[in-house]
């Protein structure tokens, strides 16, 4: 049996009459690239931010690394080691690109009760900020405000600032939803380097890049958990073609 | 680095200067009204800055600003009324005061967000409006007047006016690096992190509402503080100086002088003031001109007299 | 006690019969009381109805236009002031209650299509700057046409009597009119939102701008209306309040920040919330009021308990509100689509 960094068992949520997660079973072993795929509506992001602390499941567990987290406030988490990207660019609009990683690497640096040096001068901050920036390729725009960067540099930077919290597991939520097919590639290569040191839990309609990624898949469809396998398995499972990938099929050709 | 130089710089060293030789002119041409009316402007001055803190950095919009102003000058008139006239003992408990209603409005305050915030820091400013108007022992509606200054025996003697405006201004230029010296510091850096995007700000670790909640009370103390200057510089203290329309205000200088910087609400409060006094010489009915202005202020000119100088440099 | 029960009290005493007559006028007394009660509770409900006319206007455009209206006081304001002035002129209060309606939802779309409509999509900070420059604006306008004194607005004789409520209550016969005509509103009100057309782009408005946009509905259009009738509404709680106070500058600020109270207690966006808080608050505010300085008494010195009262009184509301933010901090009746 693999190890398990993150364990979900029996996690559900509805909204009213809506059953979002219905009883899913997920486990993501240590070091793995873990891609969950699903139509729209699936409950993808519910799952996700239930899995940051955003929302409270109705039932079930979340364990990371052996500790229960289903209770725990979203900023525990991200204390623990778990870090997410938003599926929509959430960013700091108005501050520089470096701010902006600058502040996630500041989130793992002790308190911020400090109320008096510049902390444009903190090396301690600046530095790993510079490394995140340049882990992603945006080193050269590090000063740039980030609302006048462009969509995919945005991506590039949910991710840096991720990494800044000095994470053991990425959850990211469609890190390539939008992007033209360059910056799509860019960013492939970009995760193939972070799977060398991080576990990481993908969330991702596109089809070319999970398969080229993952180590795992696990296909959602209404809330619940259908299969889960390696890349080549869950290509060939029946249940999966007509339930997902047949439709995709079948509007793409 | 090398462009310090900038319009808006230039506009507060002139402003400065200006402020730090007014007593000068005023003993010269004995116009001590002159001098009066600018203590009055640097105190409210220092309740703009202290507003911008929390709202201009921090994204708070709190539209009941004015009951610290009249929190810190009730806490020096009730103790003066009582006999105790020592400052030692006036300010200090008038800042601790306007600290604790800071916490416990920021603390119910802060669970909620955007408008919410706006319409329960109003209320509850409404209710210390009319605590004060209840105070019967001490004057109720119609105010209470103290009849000597907070004593600092052997440090400064405040009933010298040049005296007390030199000390609003030392007060005032400190609150201003102060702020500055906050925002940029990991602190600050936090409290605008959650103004732009405090869900993201909590998804990277910071738990932002003890954040929020230190800087509301900060902002608190600090208006405290001109509260009990004003106290001082009228010698009368009354319901009226927390009244929610001087909330309001407190925002209009705030963003009338620009939100962005430190030193923006101290030309916003002299700008305000000024303007105020100007239109009252020229017609009764001052605000068929004044709230007209600031509806075109808060369409066309958000960024405040400090985001036109800024403009103005960017050409 | 005065000094003639008194009297009668130790005549009593002296007899044997002291102990049932002493219950007697305990009785009469706790009688006395709970007839004042019931009087403080039917002003408490006169004042809560009023708050729900200001509330309900106010959490619509809330709700609708995403817009935090601070110069919904002076709609309130310019509703007495119409009133007085046109009842005057026609010499009927019904006249001149009808002419103020209309004449203050006219106003309202007209401050809407000339300055609110400009603030929608704004963030709330330019709202609060915009109306609040609309309450200066509008309070000195009022002093400029109507003069600094304020007005009356006299009751026709009919109204000026006094009803009887239960056996023993009277009570004025104008605020049973207040109270009834506003449930009467209430009523329509809930059936515009929920039962008509106009009601249903109301709600689908206030959950998704693009959906009715996409319909071709004259979203402007629709917006101008709904900010008229919350005028409308501020307007007649102002004429119904016009003969109880005087007409005077500045009238609507106060009641707006009770109106806030509601809406922060009944919750953002929510006519029922609001109809509820309303008459809470009313009633707390109230009865509150009147009888915690009474209370008081009964545990401190007369003198702490009247220098306390008004103070601890006027808190009452503002710690109702703390205690609901506390334990349900979007309200009793959060709306939904928010």
């Amino acid at each position: 049996m693999a190890d398990a960094l993150l364990k979900i068992d029996g996690l559900t949520k509805r909204f009213g009459g809506v059953i979002a997660s219905d009883n899913i079973v997920l486990d993501v072993n240590r070091g793995e690239l873990h891609a969950i795929i699903g139509p729209n509506g699936a409950g993808k992001t519910t799952l996700i931010s239930q899995l940051t602390g955003e929302l409270a499941p109705n039932l079930g567990s979340i364990h990371f690394d052996g500790a229960d987290i289903t209770a725990l406030p979203v900023y525990r988490r991200s204390a623990l080691g778990l870090a997410r990207s938003f599926q929509i660019t959430s960013l700091f609009l108005d501050f520089t690109a470096l701010d902006n990683v600058a502040l996630a690497v500041q989130a793992h640096a002790g308190h911020s009760f400090r109320f008096w040096r510049d902390t444009r001068t903190e090396e301690q901050l600046r530095a790993p900020a510079r490394a995140g920036l340049d882990r992603v390729g945006l080193s050269n725009r590090a000063d740039v405000v980030v609302a006048n960067l462009s969509h995919g540099e945005h991506r590039q930077l949910e991710i840096a600032m991720a990494l800044a919290t000095k994470p053991r597991m990425l959850l990211l939520d469609e890190p390539m939803a939008g992007m033209g097919p360059e910056e799509s590639a860019r960013m492939v290569e970009t995760l193939r380097e972070l799977k060398r040191d991080l576990t990481i839990l993908l969330i991702e309609h596109d089809m070319e890049a999970v398969f080229a990624l993952a180590d795992r898949i696990s296909v959602l469809v209404y809330g619940r958990v259908i299969a889960t396998g390696a890349p080549a398995a869950i290509r060939a499972n029946p249940e999966v073609r007509t339930a997902y990938l047949g439709e995709q099929e079948a509007a793409g050709g | 680095m090398t462009a310090w130089l900038t319009p808006r710089n230039a506009v507060a060293v002139v402003l400065v200067a200006l402020l730090a030789l007014l007593p000068f002119y005023a003993s010269v041409t004995g116009n001590y009204f002159l001098m009066s009316m600018f203590t009055r402007i640097l105190i409210l001055a220092m309740a703009a800055v202290s507003l911008n803190l929390i709202m201009g950095f921090g994204g708070m919009v709190s539209f009941g600003h004015a009951a610290y102003i009249g929190i810190g000058g009730y806490v020096v008139g009730i103790l003066a009324k009582e006999g105790i006239g020592s400052g030692f003992v006036q300010w200090p408990l008038a800042l601790a005061v306007s600290g604790l209603f800071a916490l416990g409005v920021g603390a119910l305050s802060l669970r909620t967000r955007g408008v919410y915030f706006i319409m329960i820091t109003l209320a509850f400013a409404q209710m210390v409006y009319y605590v004060a108007i209840g105070l019967d022992r001490y004057g109720g509606d119609d105010g209470l007047t103290i009849h000597k200054r907070s004593t600092f025996d052997g440090v400064i003697d405040l009933s010298n006016r040049t005296l007390f405006y030199y000390l609003c201004f030392a007060l005032l230029l400190a609150m201003v690096y102060l702020v500055w010296r906050i925002v940029n510091s990991r602190f600050g850096m936090v409290i605008q992190g959650a103004r732009s995007n405090d869900r993201r700000m909590r998804a990277i670790g910071f738990a932002t509402f003890r954040y929020k909640l230190t800087c509301f009370v900060i902002a608190g103390v600090m208006c405290g503080l001109a509260g009990a200057l004003l106290a001082n510089h009228t010698n009368f203290v009354s319901p009226a100086m927390m009244h929610w329309t001087r909330s309001g205000d407190l925002i209009v200088m705030a963003v009338l002088g620009g939100m962005g910087s430190a030193f923006g609400p101290v030309i916003g409060a002299i700008a305000f003031l000024l303007l105020e006094e100007g239109l009252s010489r020229v017609t009764e009915y001052t605000n068929i001109i004044l709230g007209p202005l600031l509806l075109l202020v808060a369409l066309y000119a958000r960024g405040g007299i400090d985001g036109l100088l800024a403009r103005v440099h960017r050409g | 006690m005065d000094g003639r029960s008194a009297r009668f009290c130790r005549l009593v005493f002296a007899g044997h019969l002291w102990p049932i007559l002493c219950l007697a006028r305990i009785a009469v007394t706790l009688a006395g009381a709970m007839l004042y009660f019931i009087e403080q509770c039917l002003n408490g409900i006169q004042l809560g109805m009023l708050l729900f006319l200001l509330a309900a206007g106010l959490t619509l455009i809330f709700g609708i236009m995403d817009l935090v209206n601070l110069a919904h006081g002076s709609l309130y304001m310019i509703g007495a002031y119409f009133a007085a002035t046109f009842a005057a002129l026609t010499g009927s209060f019904i006249a001149g209650a009808v002419l103020a309606l209309v004449a203050t939802l006219l106003v309202g779309m007209a401050v809407e299509v000339i300055a609110i409509r400009r603030l929608y999509g704004r963030d709330h900070l330019d709202h609060v700057l915009g109306t609040f420059g609309l309450i200066l604006f509008f309070n000195e306008l009022v002093r400029l046409i109507w003069g600094p004194a304020g007005m009356t607005l006299p009751l026709p004789n009919q109204m000026l009597t006094a009803v009887q409520v239960l056996p023993g209550v009277y009570y004025p016969a104008y605020r049973i009119v207040i109270i009834a005509t506003t449930l009467v509103v209430a009523l329509l009100l809930y059936l515009l939102v929920m039962r008509t057309r106009i009601g249903m782009l109301i709600r689908a408005g206030a959950s998704n701008r693009e959906m009715v946009s996409a319909l071709g509905i004259n979203i402007k259009l629709l917006y101008t209306l709904v900010f008229g009738l919350g005028a409308a509404l501020a307007g007649f709680a102002g004429l119904m309040q016009a003969p109880i106070l005087t007409v005077q500058i500045g009238m609507g600020e106060n009641i707006l920040i009770l109106a806030f109270v509601v809406i922060i207690i009944g919750g953002i966006g929510s006519i029922r919330g609001a109809f509820v808080a309303s008459i809470i608050v009313g009633l707390i505010d109230t009865v509150g009021r009147a009888f915690i300085p009474d209370i008081l008494r009964l545990f401190l010195s007369n003198n702490a308990a009247s220098t306390l009262g008004p103070s601890l009184s006027s808190m009452m509301i503002y710690m109702l509100m703390a205690a609901i933010l506390v334990f349900r901090p979007e309200g009793l009746f959060p709306a939904a689509s928010k």
